[in-house]
């Protein structure tokens, strides 16, 4: 088959309506008469609700209604019940919604929601991981024990555990204790940070007079948000009908179940009409949840020769104070842990606590950012106890596919990707041992790698369905599940259509009007975990199966022949022996009509599913089959530090990953670049911060700062290896999450490598570089000084 | 209240408006212009950018009052203008957006300095474009798509 569009650069198929800002997002969709929702918020982070008075409230002119907890006696969460759908008798973290205003206008909406006062009993606020953790600790979910909980999960009812992880896999500790085994040993940590979807999280909702409830919402996860609030309210999954236009950005976000139940249920509330809650930037960051903030204690021992075998580690997440999909992050990054690598000793323990902050949920790549963290740079320090080169390090170790055992007991595929191949093409384009030499001597250069692997998280029956339509003149609409967040994946499913069939890409439309609707497009469970292209695109492939089937059967009566001689490909169906019965696709599109009138076949219509195989949940000691695909990656950097200032600046990235088959090389190198800047950020920039009372005091966009323009690095090589799996389509594999998780790890690689300095916690500030090269290696710090003021100065890390 | 008139993209309107009315919710809450996003609604992520007499301004940061006789645009606006529309092309060429949300500030930002400054390059154009965030990280596709694009700005075309 000529590959057409599969491998080109193929812009996404909504790109116009982008440039001129004409797509309609949910923020965009408004009908008359609309009322608007404000929420009145704790300003404790932990305390009983003593008494909520809303009579200054009702008041203001325009407001139609105030609700609050004890209103809506729902719980709410895709993986553990632990959400009130507004606090109810206490609130948990500074920020949390406590009562919720209906006006006619958004001003009066907030001048409302400012007038609830609120009558708090303080409770002492757990703040940190370690207090959470102590026997005389407050709890946070006094009755933890009777929420819902998703299989593969164990909440410790009576704690703050949320959710406790353990994975065994051979026998880690007594290893570590042998002789003659080389211990790296640390503690490492990741501070909460914004997703910084630029659209905030927003939601217009209608309970109507027949109670069905329609939702336009900015979401990634349509079927999970209608299946979740559904059933939290005992409806009939259909009574939920969510519309979901194209997301201004997700990243996690806007996966599970948002604030969908509350915003209808504020719309019954005041007599069936519209209600649109739109969150602030500072709500978005305060109230809304957050990536989890994250400590591993790692202890790893390494062979002589550098053979890594074995890993013993204590994960910690701060889930702030509801851990629904949290929980899941904590097993993620318990039972990948081991990364790329062949590790025959694996102990994990990975556990999801709550404190009395703000909430926490899914982000780009969940459980990788933060077990890589660790994992990568834990590599680096024992090559350099080794006298080993780090790709050499990790040339021994890389998981050997066909061969290898991952930690949880899971076979690496023969054809799960390339990994070293990976690695040999980002070490030729980082070439680690040519480092150039700064013009100012008070400067240092310096270049580091990671790597990565990562598959979905995801249920083992997180299935996936799509439909192909034949229309009147042979062009084919596509419906599927996957929501559209800027990642493209419509634009590959419409390129596999294209091609599959043999027609141009301008005649195959996926999804109508650009969005998802849930009364209308098969079911996918979410658009998360970079599954979306292999399980909406194998669905897919199905559909399109069936599709020709239907059109194979009608020409085997027009042409006479067997239906095992018909093709349907290049555009047209041909008998394969008389390669000159031949006619177009179209013209069996509503079935075949002769010039008499007479019919043959009818309208063609393909449908396909599809579901993990083989998967289930990992057993007690965290052994089991539970992924579908892996994707292997590498990010090198080479970058400047400033040892007067501390100030890092990158100057050269290169991105690596082992996509199975590249369907759209712009789509690709679009994530792979935007997935460097992002984790750019994270690596250098990004950390909510908290006041004494466990309060975020950033919650904007000037003091908690995401890369800019100036940000882009002077040069950027980003990399594609295709080795096929067997089982995706096209042989294709995920790849919008792998492109951040390896950038921090690269950066602080980079600076250890250059200077021999650790540092083991995000952000890599100018403050935090500064003083730890002034601890740890003060001797360069006079030096530099030196070559900049002369010899005379003297003392400039004692300051 | 008072009337103010704006020309919208070619139409004139108009609207009564309080005096501290922001022209961001002019344009999207009264006059249904949503080509103009919002992201902080404090003058700090550059999404809600029009060109307002030409110049690029904030409408969150910008009181309608201070609008009123004047002339907005913004990118649907700018599809009727040829460079301008070669611009959005190369854009879309480029893959110079991903969720788009940030697209529309980009392309009337661009177009104002490529309108100024056709032969910008490096950090000059970076740092003219500095002002808008995009949180999918295209700043190396936009980048390409406006250096691209220079050629339409020049005098010769």
């Amino acid at each position: 088959m000529s590959n057409k569009f599969v491998g080109k650069e193929v812009p996404q198929t909504d790109s116009w309506l982008k440039v001129t800002g004409t797509l309609k997002y949910a923020f965009d969709i408004n009908f008359p008469g609309t009322l608007y929702a404000k929420l009145a918020t704790s300003k404790l982070p932990h305390a009983k609700i003593k008494n909520i008075d809303v009579s200054e409230a009702l008041k203001v002119k325009g407001v139609v209604t105030v609700v609050t907890g004890r209103d809506l006696p729902y719980r709410l969460g895709l993986y553990l019940s632990d959400r009130d759908v507004l606090a109810v008798d206490k609130v948990r973290w500074i920020g949390h919604p406590v009562a919720a205003v209906v006006a006619d206008s958004l001003a009066a909406a907030e001048e409302a929601a400012e007038r609830v006062s609120i009558e708090y009993e303080p409770l002492e606020p757990v703040l940190t991981v370690e207090r959470a953790l102590e026997k005389d600790s407050p709890l946070v979910h006094e009755k933890l024990g009777e929420y819902r909980v998703f299989p593969g999960f164990k909440p410790v009812p009576g704690t703050n555990i949320a959710n406790v992880f353990e994975l065994k896999h051979g026998e880690a500790e007594k290893v570590l204790e042998e002789q003659d085994i080389i211990i790296v040993e640390e503690t490492y940590s990741l501070p909460q940070i914004s997703h910084g979807a630029m659209e905030t999280q927003n939601v217009l909702a209608w309970w109507r007079f027949d109670d069905y409830i329609e939702l336009w919402t900015s979401i990634q996860s349509p079927f999970a948000t209608r299946f979740l609030m559904a059933d939290a309210m005992g409806l009939p999954v259909n009574r939920v009908i969510v519309h979901a236009p194209p997301s201004g950005g997700a990243f996690g976000l806007k996966a599970g179940l948002g604030w969908e139940p509350l915003v209808a249920l504020l719309s019954r509330k005041v007599g069936h009409r519209p209600v649109k809650l739109i969150l602030s930037r500072a709500e978005q960051m305060t109230i809304a949840p957050v990536r989890d903030g994250f400590i591993a204690k790692v202890r790893a021992g390494f062979k002589r020769d550098g053979r890594f075998i074995a890993y013993q580690a204590d994960f910690y997440l701060d889930a702030g104070a509801y851990a629904d999909y949290t929980v899941n992050v904590a097993k993620t990054a318990g039972y990948s842990a081991d990364g790329a690598y062949d590790i025959p000793n694996v102990h994990i323990r990975s556990m999801a606590v709550y404190t009395n902050k703000i909430p926490t949920t899914a982000m780009r790549g969940f459980g990788h950012p933060e077990n890589h963290w660790p994992l990568e740079q834990t590599i680096d320090r024992a090559a350099r106890k080794l006298g080993m080169n780090p790709v050499e390090i990790r040339r021994i170790n890389l998981v050997k596919p066909g061969e290898s055992v991952r930690a949880t007991g899971d076979r690496v595929r023969a054809d799960e990707g390339d990994p070293q191949k990976v690695l040999s093409m980002l070490a030729d384009a980082i070439a680690l041992n040519h480092v150039e030499k700064p013009e100012e001597p008070w400067k240092v250069r310096a270049k580091g790698i990671s790597l990565l692997v990562k598959a979905p998280s995801q249920p083992p029956n997180a299935g996936a369905s799509a439909i192909v339509k034949f229309n009147e003149d042979g062009t084919v609409d596509v419906l599927t599940g996957n929501g559209s967040m800027g990642q493209g994946t419509p634009t590959s499913l419409a390129i596999i259509a294209a091609e599959e069939f043999g027609i141009p890409l301008e005649r195959v439309k996926v999804n109508q009007l650009e969005m998802v609707n849930t009364d209308s497009n098969p079911y996918t469970w979410q658009t998360v975990g970079s599954r979306g292209l292999f399980s909406d695109g194998s669905a897919l492939l199905k559909a399109i199966d069936d599709a020709k089937e239907q059109i194979r059967e009608t020409a085997s009566r027009v042409f006479k022949v067997p239906v095992e001689d018909v093709e349907v490909s290049g555009g047209y169906v041909s008998s394969r022996t008389h390669p000159w019965i031949k006619k177009e696709i179209r013209e069996f599109a509503m079935g075949y009509t002769y010039p008499d009138g007479t019919t043959v076949g009818s309208a063609v219509i393909g449908r396909g599913s599809y579901a993990p195989v083989l998967n289930t949940f990992l057993d007690s000691d965290g052994q089991g089959s539970n992924t579908v695909f892996h994707t292997y990656g590498g990010t090198g950097v080479e970058l400047e530090i400033d040892l007067l200032t501390g100030q890092v600046k990158v100057l050269k990235a290169i991105q690596v990953y082992d996509v199975g088959k590249a369907i759209d090389k712009l789509l690709i190198k679009g994530q792979m670049d935007g997935g460097f800047i992002m984790g750019l950020g994270a690596a250098l920039y990004e950390e909510l911060k908290f006041d004494k009372d466990g309060g975020v005091v950033n919650a904007n966009f000037f003091d908690y700062y995401m890369p800019h323009f100036e940000d882009m690095t002077a040069e950027m090589e980003s990399y594609t290896v295709e080795t096929p799996q067997k089982d995706g389509p096209l042989g294709a594999r995920g790849v919008g999450e792998q492109v951040m998780v390896g950038v921090a790890p690269a950066i602080a690689n980079a600076i250890y490598n250059a200077l021999g300095v650790s540092i083991n916690e995000l952000p890599i500030t100018p403050e935090k570089l500064w003083k730890t090269i002034k601890d740890q290696k003060p001797e360069l710090m006079e030096r530099a000084a030196k070559s900049l003021y002369g010899e005379k100065i003297q003392g400039v890390s004692q300051i | 209240m008072r009337t103010i008139t704006l020309t919208v993209n070619g139409l004139s309107k108009e609207v009564s408006v309080n005096d501290n009315e922001v022209l961001l919710n002019v344009l999207r809450d009264k006059l249904g212009v949503t080509s103009v996003k919002a992201a902080c609604w404090k003058g700090e992520c550059g999404l809600c950018t029009v060109l307002l007499n030409g110049l690029p301004v904030k409408s969150c940061m910008t009181l309608a009052v201070e609008a009123d006789g004047k002339e907005v645009i913004t990118a649907e606006g700018l599809y009727s203008d040829d460079r301008a529309k070669k611009l959005q092309e190369s854009f879309v060429k480029h893959g110079a957006l991903q969720c788009g949300f940030c697209t529309p500030a980009f392309i009337v930002t661009s177009h104002h300095v490529l309108s100024k400054e056709p032969d910008i390059d490096g950090e000059d154009l970076k740092k003219e474009l500095s002002g808008i965030i995009c949180r999918c990280g295209t700043y190396y596709q936009i980048y390409d798509a406006v250096r691209d694009a220079r050629k339409y700005y020049k005098k010769e075309h």
